[in-house]
């Protein structure tokens, strides 16, 4: 973490060049930014605050980025609160496969991929879980094949936020089908527009179309692109999964700007639809109001001295799954508090009106649940890691996968 | 517990442990629930030796802290009293202190601090009056001017400590706005009747103020213009109040964390099954949440912060609610046990309930938070 403390310019000097810089060079915010990502435009942005010396504040400066502390990434997300972000990159690219690269990959590699990325050229994509492996993510069976110099690919990935507007992927695939599930995996370095990768796009229940799946047939990956070692892949994924956690519990030194994802206009603001429904003399209404103004305090308390202990080595990198626990949590509760508010409005509007989106978000409200590893995994990761508690039973113990019950690949769509 | 203090301040809280460890176990918690005041005078003037009065006191006055951030330090014994359910007038007291030596005269200065600072006087702040209201615009205990002083008329309850007390520090409402006084217990007029307590030690009383006749030199601060020193006490209280309620859920989130280990049933111990796993998950997740707050709401008073006051009143909602819930799942992980007299943890759960209702309960919390938020804004 060296690399992340490193500090060659005050902070305060920092936020004043951040603000001077920002008025002089960034675009104000634009009212409504729609819940859809622009990839395109958050590449001209971020091209942009590279050319000004502001991206990849907490990278490290021989591969692209500033080098700087998370104190200086703190002071820039308040400098920056008003101006156009290119916040689609911050999750997945920067805060979890920004992370795990600058992790894992070796000096050629990082010389490879990451002053690019914090360029805004490539935009990265997760090929974690697959549509027979979800929770338990070792039991995947997209099959990596080794030929000369090459990897050869062929499965299917789902749930790859993104990976439509996407460059690079980091790719789980199983190298090894004769030890057990953890000891024969392996991590490519996936270029998407490699002959045999088809990307589709999925529609969620609110109409958007980020999740995708891929298909691999035959596709073949230069052994350069195998992040980490041969078989022992597990190792990076565990990292991976680390950056994760802190990446959506908001604890990440990677994401840059106020919130990690960009896609919401906001979550629901309760403060803001019960005035704008004029709400705001009903006892309920105040009470959801405080409240939902009370957990925000609390979770960036939270996610602040949780992340400081990770980096000060007071507590494990697992203590990132308190943090994505807390943000799932906290975002169910605020849709629930949004439709209580929002009343028959939620279910019949016109267009335009405060309340139009709470119904909707409210039946995708559990993606919140699932998306970075779902809240019971968490739960299992706290009790297990950070509790010590006992670990459940799993069937598959140190038996070789090719031996091990495991669900079949479906076959492929026509 | 904070998890960025000092070396000086990490020492501190050691040695006041092993103190509390020492001098006031548990077992002689209980022993003083049969004691009319709840606590050990002698034991309060040791404490005071090691400073627990003396935090919120300038140095001229006998006072001092470890770095110069009092609350900072008090807290910290706040929260070892919570883990050991310690007896003893902390919060009162202190907070009467920092008025004090933050508004007080030369001569309340001069007589009061330095025996507070000692040990030897004791104080109160009677704020909350019957009826659940300690809101500043809901103070109804009347000041009424005299040729030479005021005269005092009206109930305050529950007062902490009440009856062994030397001086209450009184708000009450005067012609021309809030008014605060110090008024010795025994004052003519004033009268005390103990109640009971949810608290084995920790002790109220409703104290009767009948045309209490006070000096003008009994004023503390100016009057009529008191509710920025009464938004300050509060802050101050509620900083110390939760610090004690974190330590309450520590020491009880542990002991049940090595009884879901010990305790075995169908074979295997309480802590390999999934469904008290997450259950688990989610209390460390409250307990966490509860420290971060606790941690930056005595930052925010320490320091003066603008926002103090929302940010007092956000975690001490959010703190209340999830510190008595974590309790209660841990009197569930117990099973019969946790329901039981001889078992200590119902002297937490009743530490943390005292704690979460007084001062402004939840609910209280977020009404002013509302206010305070914006939520006022065209309301009808």
């Amino acid at each position: 973490m060296s690399d992340f403390d490193k500090a060659v310019e005050e902070p305060e000097a920092f936020r004043l060049r951040a603000r001077a810089w920002l008025a002089e060079n960034m675009p104000l915010r634009p009212e409504d930014q729609g819940h859809v990502r622009n990839f395109e435009r958050c590449r001209e942005l971020q091209r942009i605050l590279y050319d000004g010396g502001f991206a990849g504040i907490c990278f490290p400066a021989e591969y692209g980025g500033q080098g700087l502390s998370l104190e200086h990434q703190l002071v820039f997300d308040e400098e920056s609160m008003k101006y156009e972000l290119p916040l689609a990159l911050n999750v997945p690219t920067f805060g979890i496969i920004g992370a795990t690269l600058v992790e894992f990959c070796n000096h050629e590699q990082k010389q490879r991929f990451l002053p690019p990325m914090i360029r805004g050229e490539h935009i990265w994509v997760q090929f974690l879980s697959e549509p027979t492996s979800g929770s338990d993510l070792a039991s995947l069976t997209t099959r990596a094949t080794r030929d000369g110099d090459h990897f050869v690919l062929n499965g299917s990935k789902i749930w790859s936020s993104g990976a439509h507007a996407a460059d690079y992927g980091i790719c789980v695939a199983r190298s090894n089908w004769d030890v057990p599930k953890h000891d024969g995996i392996t991590v490519l370095l996936v270029e998407i527009d490699s002959p045999g990768v088809t990307v589709e796009q999925i529609a969620d229940t609110r109409g958007g179309t980020e999740f995708c799946q891929e298909f691999f047939d035959d596709v073949r990956v230069p052994v350069e692109n195998v992040l980490g070692e041969v078989d022992a892949g597990w190792t990076v994924v565990r990292g991976l999964l680390a950056h994760e956690r802190n990446a959506m519990g908001n604890a990440s030194p990677l994401t840059s700007g106020r919130d990690i994802m960009g896609n919401e206009p906001s979550e629901s603001d309760i403060l803001e639809l019960a005035l704008a429904l004029g709400r705001n003399d009903e006892f309920e209404a105040r009470q959801l109001a405080a409240e939902d103004f009370a957990l925000r305090f609390v979770q960036k308390e939270t996610s602040k001295r949780i992340g400081l202990a990770m980096a000060s080595g007071k507590m494990p990198p697992t203590a990132g799954a308190l943090l994505r626990l807390m943000g799932a949590r906290a975002a169910v509760r605020r849709s629930d508090m949004a439709l209580s508010i929002a009343g028959s409005g939620a279910i019949a509007w016109k267009q335009g009106h405060p309340a139009s989106e709470i119904g909707t978000r409210f039946v995708g409200r559990q993606a919140a649940e699932m998306g970075g590893g779902t809240t019971e995994m968490q739960r299992n990761l706290i009790s297990e890691r950070l509790l010590q508690m006992p670990k459940e039973f799993a069937a598959d113990r140190g038996i070789p996968f090719n031996q091990v019950r495991h669900n079949a690949m479906p076959e492929r769509k026509p | 517990m904070d998890l960025e203090l000092s070396e000086d301040q990490e020492f501190f809280r050691e040695t006041t442990r092993k103190f509390l460890e020492a001098e006031i176990p548990v077992e002689r918690v209980r022993e003083l629930g049969h004691d009319p005041a709840g606590f050990d005078r002698d034991l309060w003037r040791r404490g005071a030796e090691m400073g627990w009065t003396s935090m919120l006191v300038p140095e001229e006055h006998g006072g001092g802290s470890l770095e110069g951030e009092g609350l900072l330090d008090l807290v910290i014994v706040a929260e070892e009293m919570g883990r050991l359910v310690t007896p003893g007038p902390l919060l009162p007291t202190n907070v009467v202190a920092l008025a004090i030596s933050e508004r007080g005269s030369p001569a309340q200065q001069a007589e009061l601090l330095g025996p507070i600072v000692s040990g030897e006087l004791l104080a109160s702040w009677a704020l909350e009056e019957p009826g659940g209201r300690w809101q500043a615009d809901r103070i109804s205990l009347e000041a009424r001017r005299t040729k030479d002083g005021y005269l005092l008329q009206g109930i305050k309850s529950p007062v902490e400590a009440a009856g062994e007390v030397d001086r209450f520090l009184v708000t009450a409402r005067g012609d021309s706005g809030l008014v605060q006084f110090l008024v010795p217990s025994d004052s003519a007029g004033l009268s005390i009747t103990p109640m009971e307590s949810l608290d084995l030690v920790r002790r109220y009383g409703e104290v009767h103020f009948d045309e209490v006749h006070v000096p003008e030199a009994s004023v503390l601060g100016e009057v009529g213009n008191s509710a920025a020193d009464v938004e300050r006490q509060l802050q101050v209280a509620i900083a110390i109040q939760l610090a004690e309620t974190v330590g309450t859920v520590d020491r009880v989130f542990d002991v049940t964390l090595e009884w879901m280990f010990d305790r075995h049933s169908f074979g295997r111990p309480l802590a390999s099954y999934q469904a008290l796993k997450h259950r688990f998950a989610d209390m460390k997740l409250y307990h966490e949440a509860n420290q971060a707050a606790a941690t930056a709401v005595a930052r925010a008073v320490q320091h003066r912060d603008e926002e103090a006051p929302a940010k007092v009143s956000a975690a001490k909602s959010y703190v209340g609610d999830h510190a008595t819930f974590v309790l209660q799942e841990c009197v569930q992980m117990h099973g019969g046990l946790g329901v039981t007299w001889e078992y200590d943890l119902h002297l937490y759960l009743r530490r943390a309930t005292t704690n979460q209702l007084l001062y402004g309960t939840p609910k209280d919390h977020r009404e002013r938070l509302a206010g305070k938020i914006g939520m006022n804004e065209g309301a009808g």
